[in-house]
């Protein structure tokens, strides 16, 4: 390939429109909310850099640890719950006819055609205590069952919510699987179980992981689904983060606890670079 | 969260409908001098809040087209004009968020010289707390916050705001607002105080009730309170009048009460946000909604408690007489509205919010 000095036009043709995003869409929002976490509210509408930590420090109360603490809880349950849903899944696409992969594909796509909020609705309608499925249940003598308003329930909406991200990433290596592998295995006399645990788990490991991260960070940022499905007790660190630009009007602190969450964030990413590099090399 | 969710029956404090403002654009037209301004109005309103054809009679009054942008809550609204109007001519903002946007310059003063109508308003509202001498302001419609119940599922009278706080019998049953002010408003209310206190030993008192009843809450609320009423999810709510109104409609065995310990009584307003494109217009609009006849279509439809004299004359008794339209005068008399308390009380009511929530 030639390199991209000897092409200037065909290079900056490609270059422009991603640095453009990037730089209008991302860098400069982040970057101001980077700045006003530094800030001090002056008046109703105003704030004013002065460099101060105050808001950061504020974000070290233990009240937000604790929040942010179950936020990391609701948001690993709720990705431990996809994944070991979404495996089987995965692997009943990539196993299944020819003709039936692009239909099933279609099918796990298909909720995302679908306004979240009125995905979300759509669960009320279903769990609630006069819901569809308590009217179900009633019919064969059971319930009704208070399905709704508890950290149970956020987890299964998130679960429902984000399930395709785990879905995808595991149908890609699943598919790329080479399966003369399992066969050899097998015939080595490996059990069924052995097989998976030994050849299977590890060569599909990428997907898992790449499926555990699409999931586990919309998850920790999550504000509408405990909003709506969670009970008393259902607050995440998305609804305080919220509730600074909104209510109490301390943009200056809600830039603040946006770039703590981002870090534990980072935390999460930099872990799976660490086991990356173990894993001997087989990444995504 | 800007999205339409059909289905909903109407209510105006509907998260929901109000979201399906943001798809729609505005026109950002340059500015025209005063006399040559366009025939347009961009008119920014809760949902399902104005009357069936009022839209319409003032294009055919006065040729002058309204564009109707909704929004969800008060932080909404606030929080789109912070950085600067958009291209609005008319907003309706609660009292306490309208004094806060007073305070931060967010709205212009009227010409009362423009507004002949507003000597229709009854006298009592010629005034205001919030926006003294009326400058700034005129109000649209006023509510109350109190408990919505489903009567085949409680005992004796509802009339306190103890059933929602600390009442074990309803353990599970209980819906509140998501709603810091209100929540903090309505408990100060239930301890004898003033809705607007700001001493901190007394906020320290809310705080250990609502933390302490929390184990009979069964939800807190997105304004949607009057469903989970409907539906059976809860027997007993926090909301607004007009909601369970709404909902009362279609269920005889729901019923609203504001608690003789008094509650937050609202007043929503029109005013004219600053550097609003045709404020000539704007004040036609307003001077409009205040004539009797008009006010009267809204009310009819809305079910809210008018401010206007001359309109009330000319509704039926139903609404009246309805006590959760019009409250006793002995309850008006302990009710108060919320007043813009500053920066700092903010704060400090959603710190003490966010530690019941996390309790």
């Amino acid at each position: 390939m030639d390199s991209w000095r000897g092409n200037l036009r065909v290079f900056w043709t490609l270059f422009t429109p991603g640095t453009f995003w990037l730089l209008v869409f991302f860098l400069i929002p982040l970057g101001w909310l980077f700045h006003d976490s530094f800030s001090d509210k002056i008046s109703i509408t105003e704030t004013e850099f002065t460099g101060t930590l105050a808001n950061y420090i504020r974000a070290f109360d233990t009240v937000y640890l604790q929040i942010i603490w179950k936020s990391i809880w609701i948001s690993f349950l709720a990705t431990t719950f996809c994944l070991l849903l979404a495996y089987p899944i995965a692997f009943g696409i990539c196993f299944a006819p020819a003709r039936w992969k692009p239909l099933l594909l279609l099918l796990v796509i298909l909720p995302f055609w679908i306004n979240l909020l009125i995905r979300t609705y759509a669960l009320i309608a279903v769990f609630r205590s006069q819901g569809y499925l308590n009217l179900v249940l009633g019919w064969i003598g059971l319930g009704p069952f208070e399905m709704l308003y508890n950290d149970g329930a956020v987890i299964m909406g998130l679960v429902y919510v984000y399930m395709p991200f785990m879905v995808l990433p595991l149908y890609a290596t699943i598919e790329r699987l080479d399966r003369s592998y399992l066969e050899a295995s097998l015939d080595l006399g490996g059990s069924q179980f052995q097989t998976f645990w030994k050849v299977t788990l590890p060569l599909t490991m990428p997907g898992i992981v790449t499926g555990i991260i699409l999931v586990f960070i919309p998850c920790l940022g999550s504000f509408l689904t405990p909003d709506m499905l969670g009970g008393a007790n259902a607050i995440m660190i998305g609804n305080v983060i919220e509730r600074q630009f909104k209510y109490a009007n301390d943009w200056p602190f809600g830039s603040a606890l946006s770039f703590l969450l981002m870090y534990v964030t980072f935390g999460a990413l930099a872990l799976r670079a660490y086991y990356a590099a173990r894993s001997k090399g087989v990444d995504v | 969260m800007p999205v339409y969710c059909p289905g909903f029956s109407a209510r105006r404090r509907s998260l929901l409908k109000g979201l399906g403002a943001l798809g729609v654009g505005l026109t950002f037209m340059p500015r025209l001098s005063l006399s040559e301004e366009e025939k347009k109005l961009n008119f920014y309103n809760w949902d399902t809040y104005i009357g069936e054809t009022t839209l319409a009679d003032f294009e055919k009054a006065t040729g002058i087209t309204v564009k109707m942008d909704l929004f969800a809550d008060n932080d909404e609204l606030f929080a789109k004009l912070k950085a600067g109007n958009p291209g609005y001519d008319v907003i309706v903002p609660t009292n306490d968020n309208l004094e806060r946007m007073i305070k931060a310059n967010m709205v212009m003063p009227l010409d009362l010289a423009k507004l002949p109508n507003f000597k229709n308003l009854d006298p009592v509202f010629q005034d205001a707390a919030f926006d003294p001498g009326r400058k700034h302001s005129v109000p649209y419609l006023w509510g109350t916050v109190g408990v919505g119940y489903r009567k085949s599922k409680v005992e004796g009278t509802i009339d306190s705001w103890k059933v929602l706080f600390e009442e074990p019998k309803y353990a599970g049953r209980v819906a509140l607002l998501d709603d810091a002010k209100i929540v903090i408003g309505s408990a100060l209310k239930y301890l004898g105080q003033s809705l607007n206190s700001t001493d901190p030993a007394v906020l320290k008192k809310v705080e250990e009730l609502l933390i302490a009843g929390k184990k009979n809450i069964k939800v807190y609320a997105k304004d949607n309170g009057q469903d989970l009423l409907a539906s059976g999810d809860v027997d007993l709510t926090m909301e607004y009048n007009g909601d369970i109104l709404q909902v009362m409609t279609e269920d005889d065995d729901l019923s609203y009460v504001v608690p003789t310990e008094g509650a937050e009584m609202w007043q929503d307003c029109l005013a004219i946000p600053t550097g609003a494109p045709r404020p000539e217009n704007a004040h036609a609009f307003i001077n409009f909604i205040m004539d009797p006849q008009t006010e009267e279509g809204i009310a009819k439809t809305v079910q809210y408690a008018t401010p206007n004299a001359e309109a009330k004359k000319l509704m039926d008794k139903t609404y009246i007489e309805n006590p959760a339209i019009f409250p006793p005068a002995e309850v008006v008399a302990k009710c108060e509205p919320a007043l813009y308390l500053g920066e700092d009380v903010t704060k400090a009511r959603d710190e003490v919010w966010t530690r019941v929530k996390a309790a």
